[in-house]
């Protein structure tokens, strides 16, 4: 993990509200009131395709409505019914398990980890190399997910599998007898060029001086990273490190190499719920799973705002 | 400045007007009772030319519609008849149909799997086809061609709902070539699982082949309750459904279990095969190339896969090299009804959408395309064990195979039960029968599957064990 050391009081640039920007006092009435009619178009939008969707997904999760047989029918409101049995259910505890490995390990360390390593490697770097590794990084992240799924699956397959030929060891079932590690680093590939970019722009705003300074001082690299480019990007870290754990979690795309599978072993949550809800029919235990995740999303989204120290401003 | 807020809701307005519209457009057409003049029509079928059951689909489009069409004008009727393919898995058309019927749309004549019928009824997305179509779904001649057992695929608590396409049988097959090299008779025929296991062993010793492929896991989905547990689970003188309770960790299924950590932890199969997404396509090609020497399938697997017309795994010589035999109970007479061996059936329909336009010339087209020369046109030359008994008659003595299955297998066959739930007892059927290919022991296996069923069927009280 990453560790920040950087004062509490640092703010990333851009972050904080520009002083004087809210209306004058005299014109804040009808600015208000032409705010509001503004809003109510955007505001419409927002209940009719967020808040009764959102509600519906809410009032699903309570009842034991399914897609077929005579709950589909007569649906009945169970209470917390598919909350307990998600709780006591060995598979969505698993399901659960698994995304958090798949977000620390694709998210977190590969992506932002492996990220800012290519950009730190290449920040004094001009010409062809820096061109060539970046041009390779954001093929990976522009080609469609679909596309990409098909490579890997074509890159780690038993038999026929470009990776195998490679390392001259025929009959390794990547996708079999490792599928976290495949989805892993199949998404790892895929979303690195996002954290790269990043990193890249931040590590901009790190005065060279201040590097040389260090490293004339004998500091290691990893004492310059610490002391010195840490604190400045601590912003960007956040920020990425929100961005992709967000987009991870709720990453679908894994489902086209593994398809969850063998068994349940690559079974993140997403794929958990689209086998619950859509595949299984069982549409009231999966929008209490959505919910579930839901509220996992904003706990995580809370953490990193907290640590950006956005809480603590608008207080 | 207050202009914008306006064109907004004039945007919004025109929105509304658009999708008002939209929904009002299908109802302006032609008076829609019996006697309409101009009838719109839609069959939906999972099934595409070029993909999944490409005959089927080319069947609809090139000798279906165009007939019906034509026999319409001759009534005087403008009919304009439609086809929605698809070709996905089983669970994703199932998904679409149930989704499709659930917001009152979809096709008007729609194929399914039998097994389905029960849990769309409950759901309220089927009606008898009495309902919808009225007395003429009575006096159709069809019916006295297809047997009562058949019938039951498409009813429901005694009421028809759709018309059945056919129905199957299980066998073991195996590769007569791969069997002379390990020295195993050429007419093969286990009378019990151990002479399945021994037949195996003596495979084991040809390198480079994978002796015995039953179906396991969950990756194959229903095809492993369909070719793997429940047959083994009828030999064993085990039903998955009986009396009102569901099997739960009972003697059977321990038993079931224990022939598949034989089976993978005795080496004789692959259990990887088992495991990948693709694995069942994986095997029939590997049986079509000589790599596997006995497996478990439908009477499909013969007429589609290997079959060198139009398989999906071709086998030149099929007819000489691939053998088939019944499955046989664990023991002589340890089947279900005390046989010696045993078979699982299932099978399609084509039911009628309630919520169809033209309902009555929706039933005249599911009858055209039941009839007897519809059937026959629909085999093209090629045979397989449809409902009708006419159409059997005529295209089953050219098949040895399938007269073999419609002589032998289906007198002894069993079906699946027609319940809701059932869709996951299977489900955890296939995870039960993965943990065992996995390692675990048929104990453990069955213990975790009965409490999983109980978490389906309302608890332990509904489940014998």
């Amino acid at each position: 993990m990453v560790q920040v050391t950087s004062p509490p009081d640092e703010v990333v640039e851009g972050v904080r509200p520009v002083p004087g920007a809210s209306p004058a006092p005299d014109a804040a009435g009808l600015g208000r009131a032409r705010a509001t009619g503004f809003l109510v178009p955007a505001m419409v939008l927002i209940l009719v395709f967020l808040v009764v969707p959102a509600a519906w997904t809410i009032y699903l999760g309570v009842t034991n409505y399914r897609l077929t047989g005579l709950a589909a029918a007569h649906p009945e409101v169970v209470g917390l019914d598919n909350y307990t049995r998600a709780l006591g259910d060995e598979r969505f505890r698993t399901s659960l398990l698994l995304t958090l490995q798949f977000v620390l390990g694709s998210a977190v360390i590969g992506q932002a980890g492996l990220g800012f390593a290519i950009a730190f490697a290449l920040r004094d770097r001009r010409g062809p190399l820096r061109r060539v590794v970046e041009g390779f990084v954001l093929l990976s992240w522009i080609l469609p997910s679909s596309v990409v799924a098909f490579l890997w699956i074509a890159l780690l397959d038993r038999d026929a599998g470009t990776l195998n030929a490679l390392l001259g060891i025929p009959g390794t079932a990547w996708l079999l007898d490792h599928p976290m590690l495949s989805i892993i680093v199949f998404n790892t590939w895929r979303g690195t060029a996002f954290s790269m970019m990043l990193y890249a722009a931040a590590l901009e705003n790190v005065p060279r001086s201040h590097l040389e300074t260090a490293r004339l001082a004998g500091a290691s690299t990893w004492q310059q990273l610490r002391d010195v480019v840490f604190p400045r990007i601590r912003g960007h870290v956040l920020t990425n490190l929100l961005l992709i754990s967000l987009w991870t979690f709720n990453d679908f795309a894994p489902f086209l190499i593994t398809a969850g599978g063998p068994e349940q072993r690559s079974e993140i949550l997403p794929v958990y719920v689209y086998k619950v809800a859509l595949s299984g029919g069982e549409l009231g235990f999966g929008a209490a799973i959505s919910f579930v995740m839901l509220l996992i999303n904003l706990v995580i989204a809370l953490i990193y705002l907290r640590m950006l120290g956005r809480r603590k401003e608008s207080a | 400045m207050s202009a914008k807020p306006r064109r907004a809701a004039g945007v919004l307005a025109a929105f509304t007007a658009v999708a008002l519209a939209a929904t009002a457009c299908g109802g302006s057409d032609e008076p829609a009772g019996k006697d309409a003049k101009n009838i719109t029509l839609t069959i939906s079928a999972n099934s595409i030319v070029g993909g999944k059951n490409s005959a089927g689909a080319e069947w609809i489009e090139k000798w279906v519609i165009p007939k019906f069409v034509e026999a319409q004008k001759a009534k005087g009727v403008t009919a304009k008849v439609t086809f929605v393919p698809s070709g996905v898995d089983d669970e994703q058309y199932k998904t679409k149909l149930a989704l499709d019927l659930r917001s009152k749309g979809g096709a008007d004549v729609i194929a399914v799997d039998g097994i389905w019928v029960g849990e769309f009824v409950q759901a309220g997305y089927l009606k008898p086809l009495s309902d919808i179509a009225g007395n003429q779904v009575d006096s159709w001649e069809g019916w006295s061609q297809i047997p009562e057992t058949v019938q039951g695929l498409g009813s429901f608590e005694d009421k028809r709902y759709g018309v059945p396409l056919g129905t199957d049988g299980r066998v073991l097959y195996y590769n007569k070539k791969l069997f002379a090299r390990a020295g195993l008779p050429a007419d093969w025929q286990p009378k019990s699982w151990q002479e399945i296991l021994d037949a195996g062993a003596k495979l084991k010793a040809l390198p480079g082949v994978t002796p015995i492929q039953i179906n396991a896991g969950t990756a194959m989905g229903e095809a492993t309750s369909m070719q793997g547990a429940l047959p083994l689970l009828v030999g064993a003188g085990g039903e998955i459904y009986k009396d009102g309770k569901w099997a739960g960790a009972t003697q059977p299924v321990k038993d079931m279990l224990d022939f598949y950590t034989k089976i993978y932890g005795g080496g004789l199969g692959d259990p990887k095969l088992q495991q990948e997404a693709k694995g069942r396509d994986k095997s029939f090609a590997e049986f079509a190339a000589g790599k596997i020497g006995i497996l478990g399938e439908g009477d499909y697997f013969w007429r589609s896969v290997v079959n060198p017309k139009d398989g999906i795994a071709k086998m030149a010589d099929r007819d000489t090299t691939v053998g088939y035999a019944m499955i046989p109970a664990k023991q002589p007479g340890a089947g279900i009804r005390g046989q010696d061996f045993v078979s699982m059936s299932g099978g399609g329909v084509r039911v009628l959408n309630p919520n169809s336009k033209f309902p009555a010339q929706a039933w005249e087209l599911l009858a055209f395309m039941s009839s007897a020369e519809a059937v026959k046109a629909e085999l093209a030359g090629a045979a397989r064990i449809t409902a009708r008994t006419d159409v059997n008659k005529e295209v089953l003595a050219a098949d040895p195979m399938l007269n073999f299955v419609a002589e032998k297998v289906l007198p002894l066959t069993a079906y699946r039960p027609p319940l809701a739930v059932y869709p996951q007892v299977s489900v955890a059927l296939q995870e039960a029968t993965a943990a065992a290919t996995a390692g675990k022991s048929a104990d453990e296996a069955a213990a975790a599957y009965q409490k999983k069923v109980e978490g389906f069927v309302g608890g332990p009280g509904n489940v014998t064990s």
